[in-house]
């Protein structure tokens, strides 16, 4: 074969690997981000061209200033109260989460994943939806189900797989189920929810019903295959759903970068779709409730689906599996430019007058009493870390609706070989 | 009827009666499909409830996942089973699972219909017959018509079974009965009695083998077009056959089948299917578990060859009447 480029001289090809800016050891110097003013972002109408949304896709939706007060045209100019119920449940939320990642390290269940810092990018969405929506979570969202007021007891249930284990110890804790909630169920497969949101929000849209559907996924997953068709979807069928792109900086021990970060922001996903899309400040609980309801109110005015992403940093380690000092700079956390969301929701009602420091101490002493009141009410069903809770034969229950000869005849024979070494059938421990 | 009129329908019926049966798929809308499965479907029904969809396997199925979770009972159409590949994480993860997982909280109530199997000069992605993947998977039901009179009765309980189905259609006999002489011409289903397909509603069950021809020499075990193919092989050759049709691979009518090889003492398990770990492993295992001591020769597999799907060299790879008469000479001898 003759080579068309002999003699040009060429520079060799070289292939780029991103690499985050900080491993652990270094020092953090977050100054590179460009933090726009809470008030510089302007709020179209709800069925602007996706088009026209193209600079907000970029930007950063911002809500809370430096001086703690609400701003700008996207202050959505909630009451005390909303403030502070979505406060308590955002403390709820850490709180719950403190609980549970010591009740595993306690070896009461097998497994917990935290969502410290990111408690305000589901929280002020959830409030800003209607009940009725359907939400379809990753594993990071427990405080959507937390502001919907859900059960302590039964998350914790779950967490433990014990006898008041809705899922009969089927699911890896935090793969809850929550249909009342209109909380569906969690799937260990990333960025499968996508779609399906996708077609429950085609399905309502079909039926002529008034309900919308939400997913979250986070950065890493946008890189998944159904991320792809979900959007592609909800730009065909202009799908009434709200799809969120929580971006930590962290897919387990990966930076942004290999999810595409160092190229574009994900909010900017939507445009190639012809999608309205928002980047939004994810640790400014009222930036993320003003884009919420403005996205949940264009898909009830079937303008269509709205992506958001919200910028944020995943304070803590991935799961309890995971030990962040060994790929990420210790300093990151504190360095983080956009602050602690629940002390800035904090900082807000008390520059309003609506609260101070003595009430939040007492609030947050009996959150903690609440979830310690849960956990004990839950532990009295049992924990793993004691054996299984749940009668063998539910194993096999619910693969279909109803049991199959060939499921019958295993549950028969496992019930057999356990009598035989001694176990005997039922609830055993 | 022709098995695609059949299957049609079948759809039409239940569309008919169930206001919540949605079809979507990749050119099922205003052009009926490329098989024609869904012909006339949109004109009828609008356009809300049947639509094409882009072309993404996964988003297919993960929508209709999402539209099932709603409470709609969706009917998705992969274009070919050679394509269905980029929605097994939604069938295998998600469908499959979600009863188990939300303990019965949501459901799939999904029937996806997959035109599958070769004779056609299909080559390596119009022709496979990928059922051994999802038989292996829990929480599926996998159907294989062989006639229109099953294929609707059979796609009907589909849709109306609150599970997910994989419904695979034989396309090579969409438009009559295949028995493997490629070298004759084609019969239409017109002049088999399997074509009289009544308009209305009736149900075939799921889990229930057909026992084709009664016999008490060998057990033949078939689904799809293996299944005419072996009666062309049983009339050609005169021996006293059992052929079953399976119907429905999961959950499987192991009762015919022990009763069958029980009587007979012998049994060949056939499908197009590439053979290594196939379902004929399944089938082959279950009969030695069930009926070892009946058995008078070894359980006899005649399927694909373990390579990709040949173009030019369809009639060597496709398990057709020589291999078949060669099975049975073999069981018999022993």
């Amino acid at each position: 074969m003759a080579d068309d480029h002999a003699g040009r001289n060429l520079p060799p090809l070289s292939l780029h690997i991103p690499e985050p800016r900080f491993r652990p050891g270094d020092t953090v110097d977050f100054g590179h981000f460009e933090i726009p003013a809470a008030d510089a972002s302007s709020r179209p109408p709800i069925d602007a061209a996706a088009e026209a949304m193209r600079g907000h896709s970029y930007g950063l939706v911002r809500v809370l200033d430096e001086d703690d007060r609400a701003v700008g045209a996207w202050d959505p100019k909630l009451s005390p109260e909303r403030l502070l119920r979505m406060l308590r449940h955002m403390a709820l939320t850490r709180a719950f989460d403190e609980r549970m990642y010591r009740a595993q390290r306690q070896g009461k269940t097998s497994f917990y994943m935290k969502c410290t810092g990111e408690e305000a990018t589901c929280i002020p969405a959830t409030h800003a939806l209607d009940r009725g929506d359907m939400v379809f979570p990753s594993y990071r969202q427990q405080g959507v189900l937390i502001a919907r007021d859900w059960s302590l007891v039964d998350m914790i249930c779950q967490i433990y797989s014990n006898s008041g284990d809705r899922l009969k110890g089927r699911q890896m804790p935090i793969m809850y189920s929550a249909k009342e909630a209109n909380f569906f169920s969690i799937s260990g497969n990333l960025a499968t929810q996508y779609p399906q949101a996708v077609g429950w929000a085609m399905a309502s849209a079909a039926k002529g019903d008034t309900r919308i559907a939400t997913a979250w996924c986070g950065e890493g997953s946008t890189a998944e295959g159904d991320f792809h068709s979900a959007l592609t979807f909800a730009s065909v069928y202009r799908a009434p759903v709200v799809l969120n792109v929580v971006n930590n900086q962290w897919a387990i021990s990966s930076f942004s970068g290999f999810a595409g970060a160092e190229a574009t922001t994900f909010a900017a996903r939507a445009v190639g779709y012809g999608i309205a899309g928002l980047r939004v400040d994810g640790n400014d609980a009222l930036a993320v409730y003003a884009a919420t309801e403005w996205a949940a109110e264009r898909a009830r005015g079937n303008h269509g689906p709205t992506l958001i992403e919200h910028f944020t940093y995943r304070s803590e380690g991935h799961s309890t599996s995971d030990d962040p000092t060994k790929y990420r700079s210790a300093d990151e956390r504190t360095a983080w430019p956009l602050g602690d969301p629940i002390a800035r929701l904090k900082a807000h009602v008390i520059a309003i007058g609506a609260w101070d420091e003595e009430r939040h101490a007492a609030m947050d002493r009996e959150l903690a009493e609440q979830v310690r009141a849960a956990g004990k009410q839950a532990e009295a069903l049992g924990v793993l870390g004691d054996g299984m809770h749940q009668p063998f034969s539910t194993m096999f229950e619910d693969v279909f609706e109803e049991m199959p000869w060939h499921l019958r005849e295993q549950s028969a024979q496992m019930h057999a070989e356990r009598a035989v070494s001694g176990i005997t059938a039922g609830g055993e421990k | 009827m022709n098995m695609i009129q059949a299957i049609n329908s079948a759809i039409d019926v239940c569309m008919g009666r169930d206001p919540d049966i949605i079809v979507t798929g990749e050119d099922v809308g205003y052009f009926g499909g490329v098989f024609k499965a869904t012909e006339g479907l949109q004109r009828k029904y609008g356009k809300t409830r049947v639509f094409d969809t882009p072309i993404t396997e996964c988003g297919i199925i993960g929508v209709a996942v999402g539209m099932a979770a709603y409470g709609l009972r969706p009917v998705p159409e992969i274009q070919f089973a050679d394509y269905i590949y980029p929605a097994l994480d939604q069938i295998v993860s998600e469908a499959a699972r979600l009863r188990y997982r939300s303990a019965g909280e949501f459901t799939a109530p999904i029937t996806v219909r997959s035109p599958f199997g070769g004779g056609i000069f299909g080559g390596q992605t119009h022709s496979q017959s990928p059922e051994g993947i999802f038989t292996h998977v829990a929480g599926l039901k996998t159907v294989i018509p062989s006639t229109p009179y099953d294929a609707k009765g059979l796609l009907i309980s589909a849709i109306e079974d609150n599970d997910p189905v994989i419904f695979f259609e034989p396309k090579r006999i969409y438009n009559g009965p295949f028995d493997g002489h490629y070298d004759r011409p084609v019969t239409p289903w017109a002049k088999h009695p399997a074509s009289a397909v009544p308009e209305g509603h009736y149900r075939i069950p799921l889990g229930k083998a057909s026992v084709v021809r009664a016999g008490e020499a060998v057990t033949i075990l078939a689904y799809g077009t293996m299944v005419h193919v072996a009666a062309g092989v049983i009339a050609d050759t005169g021996v006293d056959a059992e052929l079953i049709d399976l119907r429905t691979l999961v959950p499987l009518d192991i009762e015919t089948i022990v009763a069958s090889v029980e009587k007979t003492g012998r049994c060949i398990v056939v499908h197009e299917a590439t053979k290594t770990s196939g379902f004929g492993a399944e089938l082959s295992a279950l009969v030695q578990e069930h009926c070892f001591h009946s058995l008078e020769a070894p359980v006899q597999r005649v399927t694909g060859w373990d390579t990709p799907y040949p173009h030019s060299l369809e009639w060597a790879y496709f398990p057709g009447p020589v291999r078949l008469g060669e099975a049975i000479k073999r069981v018999m001898e022993e």
